[in-house]
């Protein structure tokens, strides 16, 4: 057992799957030589080599494609999309394609692939290094999205994640990657996707969050409980698929919800872990759901106070869980 | 570089040889104070024009700001300037001031834009601005418009479907476009060898039916005249051109990169000796354009601007919070 | 090249056009909602086929690859399954649109509507193939329409900048579905592409299959030397409209189409296989009903196979 960073975690697990399995492949722009941007996959190609972590050209949907085809070929690739926010591009080789091709062949054919991409926002990143794009996934069905709010997380759900039959994008938090440090087992384990977890226990409210979050609601809960408020954090670790079952335990327990994502609020995760609370667990709740998210302007600005004003913070998700819990 | 005949054929007179001149040494200049308020934590990002100067100049110089559209990528300093873009617009973007003319602080410094100057709003997704372009010089011909569209994006960034696209669509259309790719070879760690199987962009003009030509970025002249060939072919209704220069990235990708993992010290500083600033210079001196006492005269009008620029950009105002939600739709 | 060789050909191109034909008439009796064709693309398709190790190496096609699929291996059954949106329809359940072709166990690559995004696919099978150092090599066949698409040229360089077993194999009949290659391209050939990623690129005449054959024999040896990629561009012609949908009237001449069919590739080749005493006439007669005892075989079996559940909806989302 080892204390490592967030990104550590997820470095570890990648050198760790690759000597496991030599099928597995890395490869995006700059992940060679350079060891990525975020130095995420450093040091990988010195081990494995160039055919095994490849620096790819700046093309995103060659990148999905390809790896799309390689999959099919009997590779395990594990492509990086350099920020989340470059991922468009590849939205038809990743909605229309991977999410697709188990179903259109029925059953004949199979994408195993675990697309890794940085995102998040609150380190200067601008419009186009900070967003939040899990929603547009999690939207739909053939897709699996995981977010680990942990480093102990992220080894156990990326090693799920390339075990896995079905592509899985993977959501690493830029400003989680150094920030966060935890205990990380060195041996492989696993934590299955679309399992919650309880961060945290408490009786007066819940808070419903995942990524970098999760922590930021610890930090709020702390401050709470010197106030006289206990609160319970549910992380949810995949947004999709949900866990259904974890949020209506939470709910019906405190029987008062706040959920919190930096995404953007309308059609975001809260909306769709809201509507799971009012279908079945309405009668449990002693007051409204309250969300509390990033708002709806298209992406994160730059100008510190512009991107101070849009990120959720800990004394933002204190103030809200103040409010519900006077309810 | 070209000699003075040339120079006559170019139609180039010692005061536009002396603001082409000039406007390398601003952007030169700009882009080293941008550094120093970075390493003073002033400024959280920096992405560099450095040694791309003659590339961009002389290609904004064979254009006309008055007629003609542009749509730069993020490293085009010395193209916003020369089309219009003040030192103190410059700055006021570097430091997310609510002045900034392109974009309130909301983007990154190097996402440039101005309707007013004719520059394009750009984004951080590469090659997006090719097809967008090709939109600009395409609307300008069905609406019979005078003027030519000229979009620049690095080699790396000739790898995504966008380029190919927009490329295709210009040709087919024979649209007044432009297309500069300022190759200096690295797309941020990535060398040229690994992101194309071609040793000249230039060869992809042909699949698509357009001249492609390649110059040298150091050698302004040539930029220069190479623009002014495209420029002309394209208002004569030809179609549109590419252009490759051959250029240099002096500084890592941006503040946030290391370029000591990818490239040596040495490589780099074989690369430095062929800057167009300082051979400008020389060629200037030697057909007795200027001399060294000019040089110093302008070199402090320019550091008396960068001062100005650096000075009004920290006293300015941040965005008001308030301001947040404004134009996400037209209001 | 053997006589049985080019008679196996000959069979696959003639088995297609039959079945091709039959699909049109299940579309006119209201049977079969939509057709897509490979009529006039025969000789392409088949002749590139036999150059590959059929089953083995990769096919990526694209909707018109019926010929094609046949002759890697595809039955005239499967073929009318899937055009009647059966549950045995082995390439998607009947899930897809007809000519939406996909079958593992004969390495032929499930494929979707938007064209272009299969080059991508191709590029990244031969991947594998390189990294597992399989033996195989990867074709996408395409449209020249679809090389106007961001993904070709994202699979075109990555393919050569990774020297990948992979061969672009594109059918190039003139027209995206009503607009002319003219109004597609600035450009006579797309093989005149090719340059810009440092990979050959052939002009064959795709009219004539052991023409095609011969190229794609010899792009398939240079992939296997790790040589990477070609391009080839077969000239061809399509006869019929580009789907039942379609009415070619509105943008083509018929007397354009009466010069292409001059050169119909079945007729022509036909014809040179009795010229040069390849195929006797008897022979060409009894291949004629086995084909038409195949093709009433299929559709006979296709019509009586039962549809699909309706309890079936949500499976194979996930593995399962």
């Amino acid at each position: 057992m080892a204390v490592m960073t967030y990104l550590e975690a997820i470095r570890e697990t990648l050198r760790q799957e690759l000597r496991r399995d030599d099928r597995m492949i890395i490869y995006g722009e700059d992940v060679g030589v350079r060891g990525g941007v975020f130095r995420v996959t450093e040091g990988l190609q010195a081990e494995f080599g160039e055919d095994r972590v490849i620096d790819s050209p700046l093309a995103e949907a060659a990148i999905v494609g390809t790896a799309i085809g390689a999959a099919i070929n009997g590779l395990r690739p594990v492509p990086e999309i350099e920020f989340a926010d470059f991922i468009f591009p590849a939205i038809n080789q990743i909605v229309q394609e991977a999410a697709r091709i188990r179903y259109r062949s029925n059953g004949d054919f199979g994408v195993p692939l675990v697309i890794r991409a940085p995102f998040g926002g609150g380190v200067h990143g601008a419009l186009y290094h900070s967003q939040s794009v899990e929603a547009l996934f999690a939207h739909v069905p053939g897709l699996k999205v995981v977010i680990p709010g942990t480093p102990y997380d992220a080894k156990g759900l990326l090693a799920s994640a390339i075990q896995d039959e079905d592509p899985v994008l993977y959501f690493e938090h830029k400003a989680a990657y150094r920030s966060l440090k935890g205990e990380v087992p060195d041996e492989r384990y696993l934590i299955p996707i679309g399992k919650a977890d309880v961060k945290r226990q408490g009786k007066d409210l819940s808070i419903i969050t995942y990524g970098l979050m999760v922590s930021y609601a610890q930090r709020a809960a702390e401050t709470l409980e010197k106030e006289g408020i206990s609160v319970e954090i549910v992380d949810l670790r995949s947004v999709r698929p949900l866990d259904v079952e974890a949020i209506l335990e939470t709910a019906k327990k405190t029987g008062k919800v706040l959920i919190v994502h930096e995404d953007n609020l309308t059609g975001g995760i809260g909306g769709e872990v809201s509507a799971l609370i009012a279908e079945h667990a309405l009668f449990y709740l002693d007051a409204p759901i309250m969300r509390l998210a990033g708002p709806d302007v298209p992406a994160m600005p730059y100008s510190p106070p512009l991107e101070h004003a849009f990120m959720v913070t800990p004394d933002k998700i204190a103030e809200a869980a103040r409010k519900l819990a006077k309810f | 570089m070209a000699g003075s005949d040339a120079l006559y054929g170019l139609g180039l007179d010692a005061s536009k040889i002396e603001t082409m001149y000039y406007y390398m040494v601003l952007s030169r200049a700009l882009d080293e104070r941008m550094w120093i308020l970075n390493r003073q934590g002033k400024s959280a990002f920096v992405i560099s024009c450095q040694g791309q100067e003659g590339a961009q100049v002389g290609v904004a110089a064979a254009l006309d700001p008055t007629v003609d559209w542009v749509a730069p990528y993020y490293r085009d300093l010395g193209v916003v300037l020369y089309f219009g873009m003040t030192p103190r617009d410059v700055m006021l973007g570097q430091l997310a001031k609510a002045a900034d003319p392109s974009s309130g602080g909301r983007q990154m410094p190097a996402h440039y834009g101005s309707r007013a100057h004719h520059i394009l709003t750009g984004s951080s997704p590469v090659a997006t601005q090719v097809p967008q372009a090709a939109g600009i010089a395409w609307a300008a011909k069905l609406r019979r418009q005078e003027g030519v569209v000229m979009t620049s994006l690095g080699e790396g960034s000739t790898n995504q479907g966008e380029f190919h696209e927009g490329m295709n669509f210009a040709a087919v259309h024979r649209l007044p476009l432009i297309i500069v790719v300022e190759n200096n070879g690295f797309a941020i760690s990535v060398p040229q060898s690994k992101e194309m199987a071609i040793t000249d962009v230039a060869v992809r003009a042909e699949g698509y039916g357009m001249p492609g030509v390649v110059v040298r970025g150091s050698d302004l002249l040539a930029v220069f005249e190479a623009t002014r060939e495209a420029r002309k072919r394209a208002l004569e209704g030809k179609g549109p051109t590419l252009i490759e220069i051959k250029t240099h990235r002096f500084t890592p990708h941006s503040s946030d990169d290391d370029d000591r993992s990818y490239r040596t010290p040495e490589e780099l500083k074989a690369e430095k000796k062929d800057d167009a600033i300082h051979l400008f210079r020389q060629w200037m001196i030697e057909q007795q354009l200027w001399d060294e006492q000019r040089d110093r005269r302008l070199r402090q009008r320019v550091k008396h601007e960068v001062n100005d620029a650096t000075d009004f950009a920290e006293a300015a105002l941040y965005p008001d919070p308030s301001t947040l939600l404004a134009h996400v739709y037209d209001d | 090249m053997t006589p049985e060789f080019q008679k196996d050909i000959y069979y696959h191109m003639a088995l297609a056009r039959a079945v091709d034909d039959r699909m049109w008439i299940l579309n006119r009796q209201g049977r079969a909602p939509v057709v897509y064709s490979s009529n006039g693309h025969e000789a392409a398709q088949v002749g590139s086929a036999f150059a590959l190790n059929r089953g083995e190496d990769w096919i990526v096609p694209y909707y018109r690859d019926l010929a094609l699929v046949l002759a890697y291996g595809m039955t005239p059954r499967e073929v009318m399954l899937h055009l009647l949106g059966k549950a045995e329809d082995p390439n998607s359940g009947g899930r897809q649109m007809p000519a939406h072709w996909g079958l593992h166990r004969r390495h032929i690559m499930t494929t979707g509507s938007v064209v272009a995004t299969q080059d991508i696919h191709a590029a990244g099978l031969a991947l594998a193939s390189k990294v597992l150092k399989d033996g195989r090599v990867s074709v996408a066949y395409f449209g020249e329409g679809s090389t106007s698409q961001g993904e070709f040229h994202e699979a075109l360089n990555f393919a050569s900048v990774h020297k990948l077993p992979v061969i672009f194999f594109c059918e190039n009949n003139g027209y995206a579905i009503s607009v002319p290659a003219r109004k597609q391209m600035a450009v006579m050939d797309v093989a005149a592409r090719a340059a810009g990623y440092g990979m050959p690129g052939v002009i064959v005449d795709g009219n004539d299959p052991l023409k095609v054959y011969e190229v794609t024999k010899l792009a398939r040896e240079r992939a296997l030397a790790g040589d990477g990629p070609t391009l080839i561009e077969a000239k061809t012609y399509r006869f019929v409209p580009h789907s039942s949908d379609d009415d070619d009237r509105v943008y083509r001449s018929r007397e354009e189409v009466a010069e292409w069919k001059k050169r119909d590739p079945l007729v022509t080749f036909e014809k040179y296989l009795l010229d040069n005493q390849i195929l006797s006439s008897e022979e060409l007669a009894a291949m004629q009903q086995k084909i038409k005892d195949a093709v009433n075989d299929a559709t006979d079996y296709a019509e009586k196979a039962a549809l699909p559940d309706p309890s079936t909806l949500g499976l194979y989302v996930y593995h399962q």
